[in-house]
């Protein structure tokens, strides 16, 4: 038992030792320029000085707490965090209801598919120039671009969730005495809920992806934009620190998604051997 | 009979349905039914013989094409609270819990949070499972979530029941167990219960009156009383002259049945 799980925790180590040995071997050869690629060691030795605060402390001016988390890489994760969350809630709240709609309404559906079919395939990307001119620079075409993201992951899942609702859960509400509302709320819904969560989580990977890309354009903040401006200084250990940090952040963000997923459908069948 | 006391009326009802494009199927014609007050009920027959249909709409999921049915003198036109129905696959809600699904209706009637636990409680007690109030139906086996869907049905006091062959998908001995408890149930609360199977002993187990459907199109081919008092024993005699009277009838439909699918199988 024990050694079985040794055995599996040196096997998933195995490949990653093995390219950071490569790579320390390269940098070490001194057969490729450091600023094209920096070594492990000095990555992880910048990623440090980019964790910690950026001034010695000083009582006078802040708390203990305050100043260990002063440092740039917090600040960075913490913007783009901000706006990660931002842009999700309103383009998922915007998609939910919508959704919810389209689904349940055959009307409805005529109504909006054909746009959203055209709108759909226009990656958020391509809404740069757009977003710039209507909102100028900041956080609001950020957002802005975000929202974009994450709206049509959400829009499509809950749109499929309540059309694949078993029609004897409605059945059995209206034999119980659901009215319209009763039944949307308390039946359609949480029986979507496996989609629309699914959703979200597809959603909040597409607004991860744009959030970087918008912080290199719109923004001075973030780790989007940290990562461009280390490239005009020619710091490519930042920018390799930079990448990895927004690695964890992405993986933090899918792991949180997928727990509390797993929170929400306790219920559901699917995943009760998790 | 008496129509004073007769609960649930079904005049020259018919059920047609056109798929698309394809010919229409006549799934029920000219059915004539009185339930009275109290009464239990089977509905037997193959499968396409319509009883599901006419169960449907007696619940009021699916207008007849033709015809009317009443109950308490009220046209059935939507499914209502009055009428409990139970399904083949129970159609628990699965994001709730056993106690939550059992008060989903009482909730719905405005119910106070006291009244309703204690209504919950009971029940939950009544159909023994006192100790699930918090379990997910997906932790439940099936004869303990059928359990629950009549804890639900249950909880509304509708008068009459509606079940669909709700122990069709049980082993046989969690069907004899959950056959006893309902007719105990029927038996204390006075419900009118109309029961569809394609279970001939079921049938003779359960009902005062079997209703023996025609294969396509669905017809009252024949009603049969069974006089037996209860508690039955399927081993006795007189048991055994009903379930032959009716397998004969029934077997006379399912070869009817059996020669159609050779037929449109054979024809594609």
């Amino acid at each position: 038992m024990r050694w079985s799980k040794l055995y599996r925790l040196l096997q998933g180590a195995l490949v990653p030792c093995l390219v950071l040995g490569l790579w320390q071997w390269l940098g070490a050869s001194g057969l490729v320029n450091p600023l094209i690629l920096p070594s492990p060691l000095a990555v992880a030795k910048k990623w440090f000085e980019y964790l910690s605060p950026l001034e010695p402390f000083d009582p006078t001016k802040s708390g203990y707490l305050a100043w260990l988390v002063s440092g740039e890489l917090l600040r960075d994760a913490s913007a783009s965090l901000h706006r990660v969350v931002s842009g999700f809630l309103i383009g998922a709240g915007l998609a939910l209801p919508l959704g919810l709609f389209m689904g349940a309404s055959d009307n409805v559906y005529k109504l909006f598919n054909p746009l959203i079919q055209v709108l759909r395939p226009i990656p958020p990307i391509a809404f740069i120039p757009l977003a710039i001119l209507w909102f100028g620079l900041g956080n609001p075409p950020a957002v802005f671009l975000i929202t974009i993201g994450a709206f049509f992951p959400v829009l499509m899942n809950t749109i499929a969730g309540v059309r694949h609702v078993d029609a004897i859960y409605i059945r059995a509400a209206e034999s119980l005495g659901a009215n319209r509302r009763t039944l949307f709320l308390r039946v359609m819904l949480p029986a979507s809920s496996p989609y629309i969560l699914a959703g979200a989580r597809i959603g909040m990977g597409t607004a991860f992806i744009v959030v970087i890309v918008a912080e290199m354009i719109a923004v001075n903040s973030g780790l989007g934009y940290r990562i461009l401006e280390a490239r005009e200084f020619f710091w490519s250990d930042k920018i390799i620190a930079g990448m990895f940090t927004i690695g964890l952040l992405g993986l933090a963000i899918d792991s949180g998604m997928s727990r509390l997923n797993s929170w929400l459908l306790k219920w559901h069948r699917g995943i009760e051997h998790r | 009979m008496n129509t004073a006391e007769s609960c649930i009326q079904i005049r020259d009802v018919s059920q047609i349905f056109r798929g698309g494009g394809q010919k229409e199927v006549v799934a029920l014609t000219g059915i004539n039914l009185d339930i009275r007050r109290g009464e239990f009920v089977c509905l037997l027959g193959p499968s396409g013989c319509g009883k599901s249909t006419l169960l449907n709409a007696i619940a009021g999921f699916m207008p007849p094409t033709t015809g009317r049915i009443t109950v308490d003198g009220q046209t059935v036109t939507a499914p209502g609270p009055d009428r409990g129905m139970v399904f083949q696959e129970y159609a628990l809600f699965p994001w709730m819990t056993v106690e939550r699904n059992v008060a989903f209706g009482l909730e719905i009637q405005k119910m106070s949070k006291n009244q309703i636990r204690d209504k919950v409680d009971a029940l939950l007690a009544k159909l023994q499972l006192t100790d699930f109030h918090e379990r997910y139906p997906k932790d439940l086996s099936g004869g303990m979530r059928q359990r629950v869907a009549i804890a639900r049905v249950l909880a509304l006091d509708a008068p009459i029941l509606l079940m669909d062959e709700p122990f069709g998908a049980l082993d046989a001995l969690t069907r004899r167990s959950l056959q006893d408890e309902l007719l105990r149930i029927w038996a204390e609360l006075k419900k009118t219960i109309v029961f569809v199977t394609h279970s001939i002993e079921e049938s003779v187990h359960l009902a005062d009156r079997v209703i023996v459907m025609t294969y396509r199109p669905g017809t009252i081919k024949r009603e049969v009383l069974i006089t037996l008092p209860r508690e039955r024993d399927p081993g006795s005699a007189e048991f055994n002259r009903y379930t032959k009277e009716l397998a004969q009838l029934v077997m006379e439909e399912q070869y009817r049945h059996q020669q159609d699918e050779i037929r449109t199988s054979a024809a594609k």
